[in-house]
Protein backbone atom coordinates (compact mmCIF):
# COMPACT_ATOMS: atom_id res chain seq x y z
CA UNK A 1 0.00 0.00 0.00
CA UNK A 2 1.22 3.34 -1.25
CA UNK A 3 2.02 6.00 1.44
CA UNK A 4 -0.47 8.35 1.38
CA UNK A 5 -0.13 12.05 0.85
CA UNK A 6 -0.13 14.08 4.55
CA UNK A 7 -3.92 15.14 4.24
CA UNK A 8 -4.35 18.79 6.55
CA UNK A 9 -7.12 21.44 6.65
CA UNK A 10 -8.24 24.22 8.95
CA UNK A 11 -11.11 24.60 10.51
CA UNK A 12 -13.19 26.32 12.71
CA UNK A 13 -15.48 25.43 15.74
CA UNK A 14 -17.78 27.73 16.76
CA UNK A 15 -19.87 27.55 20.23
CA UNK A 16 -22.48 30.49 19.52
CA UNK A 17 -23.63 31.39 22.85
CA UNK A 18 -25.74 33.78 24.17
CA UNK A 19 -25.78 34.34 28.25
CA UNK A 20 -28.27 35.43 30.30
CA UNK A 21 -26.54 38.41 32.55
CA UNK A 22 -28.80 38.51 35.29
CA UNK A 23 -29.85 41.49 37.33
CA UNK A 24 -26.99 42.69 38.84
CA UNK A 25 -24.03 42.03 36.05
CA UNK A 26 -26.90 42.82 33.51
CA UNK A 27 -27.34 46.44 35.44
CA UNK A 28 -23.28 46.79 35.33
CA UNK A 29 -23.43 46.27 31.77
CA UNK A 30 -26.21 48.57 30.87
CA UNK A 31 -24.68 51.46 33.06
CA UNK A 32 -21.37 50.99 30.87
CA UNK A 33 -23.77 51.45 27.60
CA UNK A 34 -24.72 54.52 29.22
CA UNK A 35 -21.35 55.31 29.78
CA UNK A 36 -21.34 55.14 33.58
CA UNK A 37 -19.66 52.33 35.80
CA UNK A 38 -21.88 50.74 38.90
CA UNK A 39 -20.34 48.55 41.82
CA UNK A 40 -22.07 47.24 44.55
CA UNK A 41 -21.96 47.45 48.33
CA UNK A 42 -20.97 44.22 49.99
CA UNK A 43 -22.11 43.72 54.10
CA UNK A 44 -18.90 45.49 55.05
CA UNK A 45 -19.41 48.49 53.53
CA UNK A 46 -16.78 47.66 50.96
CA UNK A 47 -17.54 48.98 47.12
CA UNK A 48 -17.06 45.59 44.47
CA UNK A 49 -16.78 46.25 41.00
CA UNK A 50 -17.94 45.00 38.68
CA UNK A 51 -20.79 44.22 40.96
CA UNK A 52 -21.45 40.30 42.94
CA UNK A 53 -25.13 39.04 43.04
CA UNK A 54 -23.88 37.58 46.21
CA UNK A 55 -22.35 38.95 49.06
CA UNK A 56 -18.44 37.17 49.26
CA UNK A 57 -18.60 36.97 52.82
CA UNK A 58 -22.26 36.15 53.88
CA UNK A 59 -23.60 34.83 50.79
CA UNK A 60 -26.43 37.63 50.79
CA UNK A 61 -28.27 38.76 48.14
CA UNK A 62 -26.85 42.27 47.15
CA UNK A 63 -28.46 45.36 45.80
CA UNK A 64 -27.57 48.48 46.65
CA UNK A 65 -25.64 49.66 43.58
CA UNK A 66 -22.76 52.39 44.16
CA UNK A 67 -21.70 54.79 40.92
CA UNK A 68 -17.81 54.41 40.66
CA UNK A 69 -15.46 56.94 39.09
CA UNK A 70 -14.32 56.87 35.72
CA UNK A 71 -10.37 57.15 37.11
CA UNK A 72 -8.57 54.97 38.98
CA UNK A 73 -5.10 53.57 39.72
CA UNK A 74 -2.82 50.88 38.75
CA UNK A 75 -2.87 48.12 41.35
CA UNK A 76 -0.53 45.98 39.39
CA UNK A 77 -0.24 45.09 35.30
CA UNK A 78 1.80 43.06 33.09
CA UNK A 79 2.96 44.24 29.32
CA UNK A 80 1.49 42.21 26.88
CA UNK A 81 4.50 43.30 23.92
CA UNK A 82 2.56 41.03 21.11
CA UNK A 83 -0.88 40.95 21.42
CA UNK A 84 -2.79 38.22 19.76
CA UNK A 85 -5.62 38.43 18.12
CA UNK A 86 -7.91 37.66 20.71
CA UNK A 87 -6.51 40.17 22.40
CA UNK A 88 -8.15 43.75 22.84
CA UNK A 89 -5.63 45.81 21.34
CA UNK A 90 -3.17 44.98 18.14
CA UNK A 91 -0.30 47.40 19.42
CA UNK A 92 1.54 46.41 23.04
CA UNK A 93 -0.39 47.16 25.79
CA UNK A 94 -0.90 46.11 29.33
CA UNK A 95 -3.23 44.03 31.63
CA UNK A 96 -3.81 45.76 34.77
CA UNK A 97 -5.93 45.55 38.19
CA UNK A 98 -6.87 48.82 38.07
CA UNK A 99 -9.35 50.60 41.52
CA UNK A 100 -11.50 52.99 40.18
CA UNK A 101 -12.32 55.76 42.56
CA UNK A 102 -14.94 55.13 45.14
CA UNK A 103 -14.04 51.10 44.83
CA UNK A 104 -12.75 49.08 46.94
CA UNK A 105 -11.39 46.54 44.86
CA UNK A 106 -9.65 46.25 41.66
CA UNK A 107 -11.07 45.20 38.02
CA UNK A 108 -8.96 44.21 35.41
CA UNK A 109 -9.00 45.70 31.74
CA UNK A 110 -6.69 47.22 29.39
CA UNK A 111 -4.18 50.04 29.42
CA UNK A 112 -3.02 51.76 26.54
CA UNK A 113 0.41 53.30 27.02
CA UNK A 114 3.26 54.09 24.46
CA UNK A 115 5.88 52.02 26.60
CA UNK A 116 6.10 49.80 29.24
CA UNK A 117 8.67 52.15 30.99
CA UNK A 118 5.34 54.56 30.89
CA UNK A 119 3.64 52.63 33.08
CA UNK A 120 3.77 52.07 37.35
CA UNK A 121 2.17 50.63 40.33
CA UNK A 122 -0.06 53.83 41.36
CA UNK A 123 -0.26 55.69 38.44
CA UNK A 124 -3.53 57.16 37.40
CA UNK A 125 -5.67 56.01 34.57
CA UNK A 126 -9.42 56.95 33.25
CA UNK A 127 -11.63 55.45 31.04
CA UNK A 128 -11.95 55.46 27.18
CA UNK A 129 -15.02 54.69 26.17
CA UNK A 130 -16.01 53.02 22.63
CA UNK A 131 -16.87 54.60 20.07
CA UNK A 132 -20.68 53.17 20.09
CA UNK A 133 -21.11 51.56 23.37
CA UNK A 134 -23.74 48.19 23.14
CA UNK A 135 -23.89 46.46 26.41
CA UNK A 136 -20.30 45.11 26.96
CA UNK A 137 -17.16 44.59 29.08
CA UNK A 138 -15.68 46.09 26.13
CA UNK A 139 -17.85 49.13 25.87
CA UNK A 140 -14.71 50.71 27.80
CA UNK A 141 -12.21 50.72 24.96
CA UNK A 142 -9.64 50.40 27.36
CA UNK A 143 -7.77 52.75 29.89
CA UNK A 144 -5.37 55.79 29.39
CA UNK A 145 -2.38 57.13 31.64
CA UNK A 146 -3.75 60.89 32.82
CA UNK A 147 -1.71 63.52 32.41
CA UNK A 148 0.14 62.01 29.09
CA UNK B 1 -24.18 56.97 22.89
CA UNK B 2 -26.39 54.42 22.30
CA UNK B 3 -30.16 54.93 22.07
CA UNK B 4 -31.29 51.80 23.88
CA UNK B 5 -33.15 52.03 26.89
CA UNK B 6 -33.99 48.65 27.51
CA UNK B 7 -31.99 47.25 30.42
CA UNK B 8 -29.33 44.90 29.26
CA UNK B 9 -30.26 41.17 29.62
CA UNK B 10 -28.50 38.78 27.28
CA UNK B 11 -24.96 39.28 25.93
CA UNK B 12 -23.30 37.18 22.89
CA UNK B 13 -20.11 35.40 24.08
CA UNK B 14 -18.96 32.76 20.86
CA UNK B 15 -16.17 30.91 21.16
CA UNK B 16 -14.58 30.15 17.83
CA UNK B 17 -11.86 27.23 18.40
CA UNK B 18 -9.41 27.25 15.15
CA UNK B 19 -8.33 24.00 14.45
CA UNK B 20 -5.45 22.38 11.99
CA UNK B 21 -6.45 18.87 11.45
CA UNK B 22 -3.99 16.66 9.96
CA UNK B 23 -5.26 13.10 8.61
CA UNK B 24 -3.19 10.47 9.93
CA UNK B 25 -2.52 6.85 8.17
CA UNK B 26 -5.35 4.99 8.20
CA UNK B 27 -7.81 8.71 7.94
CA UNK B 28 -5.06 9.61 5.10
CA UNK B 29 -5.81 6.33 3.25
CA UNK B 30 -9.60 6.65 3.55
CA UNK B 31 -9.61 10.20 2.36
CA UNK B 32 -7.38 8.99 -0.55
CA UNK B 33 -9.23 6.33 -1.47
CA UNK B 34 -13.06 7.86 -1.10
CA UNK B 35 -11.51 10.67 -3.81
CA UNK B 36 -11.70 7.71 -6.23
CA UNK B 37 -15.33 7.15 -5.00
CA UNK B 38 -14.30 3.72 -2.94
CA UNK B 39 -15.58 3.16 0.23
CA UNK B 40 -12.53 1.57 2.54
CA UNK B 41 -12.35 0.82 6.15
CA UNK B 42 -10.07 -1.26 8.11
CA UNK B 43 -10.87 -4.74 10.01
CA UNK B 44 -9.60 -5.57 13.42
CA UNK B 45 -7.19 -8.82 13.72
CA UNK B 46 -8.49 -9.43 17.14
CA UNK B 47 -12.51 -9.12 17.20
CA UNK B 48 -12.71 -8.74 13.31
CA UNK B 49 -14.82 -5.44 13.65
CA UNK B 50 -14.97 -3.44 10.50
CA UNK B 51 -14.59 -0.05 10.98
CA UNK B 52 -14.85 3.11 8.60
CA UNK B 53 -13.56 5.97 8.61
CA UNK B 54 -10.96 3.61 10.22
CA UNK B 55 -8.82 5.33 12.61
CA UNK B 56 -5.84 2.60 12.67
CA UNK B 57 -7.20 0.67 15.59
CA UNK B 58 -9.50 -0.92 17.59
CA UNK B 59 -11.13 0.83 20.10
CA UNK B 60 -12.47 -2.23 21.68
CA UNK B 61 -9.53 -4.52 21.09
CA UNK B 62 -6.34 -1.57 21.32
CA UNK B 63 -4.73 -3.37 18.41
CA UNK B 64 -3.44 -1.91 15.19
CA UNK B 65 -5.99 -2.46 12.67
CA UNK B 66 -4.10 -2.54 8.84
CA UNK B 67 -6.54 -4.92 7.07
CA UNK B 68 -8.46 -2.95 4.19
CA UNK B 69 -11.82 -3.63 3.44
CA UNK B 70 -13.72 -2.37 0.42
CA UNK B 71 -17.23 -1.64 1.13
CA UNK B 72 -20.27 -1.16 -0.72
CA UNK B 73 -22.33 2.59 -0.74
CA UNK B 74 -25.67 0.58 0.75
CA UNK B 75 -25.96 1.22 4.36
CA UNK B 76 -28.84 0.88 7.22
CA UNK B 77 -30.28 3.23 9.56
CA UNK B 78 -28.99 3.01 13.31
CA UNK B 79 -30.31 6.38 14.45
CA UNK B 80 -31.23 9.57 13.45
CA UNK B 81 -33.16 13.24 13.85
CA UNK B 82 -34.65 15.12 12.06
CA UNK B 83 -33.02 18.88 12.46
CA UNK B 84 -35.51 21.85 12.65
CA UNK B 85 -33.70 24.89 13.55
CA UNK B 86 -30.82 26.52 11.11
CA UNK B 87 -27.49 26.11 12.20
CA UNK B 88 -24.98 29.22 12.21
CA UNK B 89 -23.25 28.67 9.19
CA UNK B 90 -24.74 25.25 7.68
CA UNK B 91 -25.65 25.98 4.75
CA UNK B 92 -28.48 23.56 4.21
CA UNK B 93 -32.08 24.85 5.42
CA UNK B 94 -34.40 23.07 7.94
CA UNK B 95 -35.98 20.80 8.53
CA UNK B 96 -33.39 17.88 7.56
CA UNK B 97 -32.33 14.28 8.24
CA UNK B 98 -29.00 13.88 10.09
CA UNK B 99 -28.60 10.20 10.28
CA UNK B 100 -25.93 7.33 11.98
CA UNK B 101 -25.67 5.16 9.49
CA UNK B 102 -24.06 2.27 8.98
CA UNK B 103 -22.77 0.72 5.80
CA UNK B 104 -23.06 -3.10 4.75
CA UNK B 105 -20.25 -5.43 6.08
CA UNK B 106 -19.41 -2.36 8.86
CA UNK B 107 -20.06 -2.64 12.42
CA UNK B 108 -19.93 1.07 13.26
CA UNK B 109 -21.98 4.11 12.26
CA UNK B 110 -21.01 7.06 10.35
CA UNK B 111 -23.11 10.61 10.25
CA UNK B 112 -24.22 11.39 7.03
CA UNK B 113 -27.32 13.12 5.63
CA UNK B 114 -30.64 11.09 3.87
CA UNK B 115 -32.73 13.16 1.52
CA UNK B 116 -35.11 11.78 -1.46
CA UNK B 117 -37.16 11.27 1.85
CA UNK B 118 -40.11 12.02 3.61
CA UNK B 119 -38.80 13.36 6.65
CA UNK B 120 -41.27 11.70 8.86
CA UNK B 121 -41.33 8.12 7.48
CA UNK B 122 -37.67 7.70 7.93
CA UNK B 123 -36.96 5.26 10.50
CA UNK B 124 -34.49 3.14 12.39
CA UNK B 125 -33.66 -0.41 10.51
CA UNK B 126 -34.60 1.52 6.93
CA UNK B 127 -32.42 0.64 4.30
CA UNK B 128 -30.35 3.65 2.37
CA UNK B 129 -27.97 4.20 -0.42
CA UNK B 130 -25.68 6.89 -1.02
CA UNK B 131 -26.27 9.66 -3.69
CA UNK B 132 -22.64 10.51 -5.17
CA UNK B 133 -21.54 14.11 -6.73
CA UNK B 134 -20.40 14.20 -10.17
CA UNK B 135 -16.89 11.99 -10.35
CA UNK B 136 -15.39 15.70 -11.67
CA UNK B 137 -16.40 17.26 -8.10
CA UNK B 138 -14.55 14.16 -5.81
CA UNK B 139 -11.92 15.17 -3.51
CA UNK B 140 -10.24 13.89 -0.36
CA UNK B 141 -14.39 14.64 1.38
CA UNK B 142 -16.57 12.22 2.68
CA UNK B 143 -19.38 15.19 1.25
CA UNK B 144 -18.13 12.93 -2.32
CA UNK B 145 -21.47 11.69 -0.99
CA UNK B 146 -24.28 14.03 -1.54
CA UNK B 147 -26.49 12.49 1.06
CA UNK B 148 -28.26 8.83 1.44
CA UNK B 149 -31.38 8.05 0.20
CA UNK B 150 -34.11 5.24 1.18
CA UNK B 151 -33.87 2.03 -1.35
CA UNK B 152 -37.17 -0.41 -1.71
CA UNK B 153 -35.61 -3.23 0.38
CA UNK B 154 -36.88 -4.73 3.71
CA UNK B 155 -36.02 -3.00 7.06
CA UNK B 156 -33.33 -4.51 8.84
CA UNK B 157 -34.28 -5.71 12.69
CA UNK B 158 -32.88 -3.80 15.06
CA UNK B 159 -30.17 -6.57 16.43
CA UNK B 160 -29.08 -6.81 13.12
CA UNK B 161 -28.15 -3.22 12.41
CA UNK B 162 -24.61 -2.82 12.16
CA UNK B 163 -24.65 -6.81 11.67
CA UNK B 164 -24.54 -7.46 8.12
CA UNK B 165 -22.73 -8.91 5.43
CA UNK B 166 -20.38 -7.13 3.04
CA UNK B 167 -23.12 -8.57 0.89
CA UNK B 168 -26.44 -6.57 1.74
CA UNK B 169 -29.26 -7.39 4.08
CA UNK B 170 -30.58 -9.13 0.74
CA UNK B 171 -27.65 -11.40 0.61
CA UNK B 172 -27.97 -12.38 4.61
CA UNK B 173 -31.87 -12.87 3.70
Amino acid sequence: MAQPDVLSQAFELGFTYTRSTGPVVGRFLTGLRDRRIFGIRASDGRVIVPPMEYDPATAEALDEFVEVGQQGEIVSWCWVKQPRASHPMDTAFAWAMIRLDGADVPMIHCVTAAAEEDLATGARVQVVWAAETRGYITDIRCFELIGE
Amino acid sequence: MSEDTEAVTRIETPVYLQYNFTAGRAPARFLERIRQGVLTGQRCPRCANVYIPPRGSCPACGVPTEEEVVLPDKATVQSFTVVAIPIPNNPIKPPFVIANLVLDGANISFIHLMSECENSEVHIGQRVQAVWKPEAEWTYAMDNIRYFKPIDEPDVPVDRIGRLPIGGWEDEQ
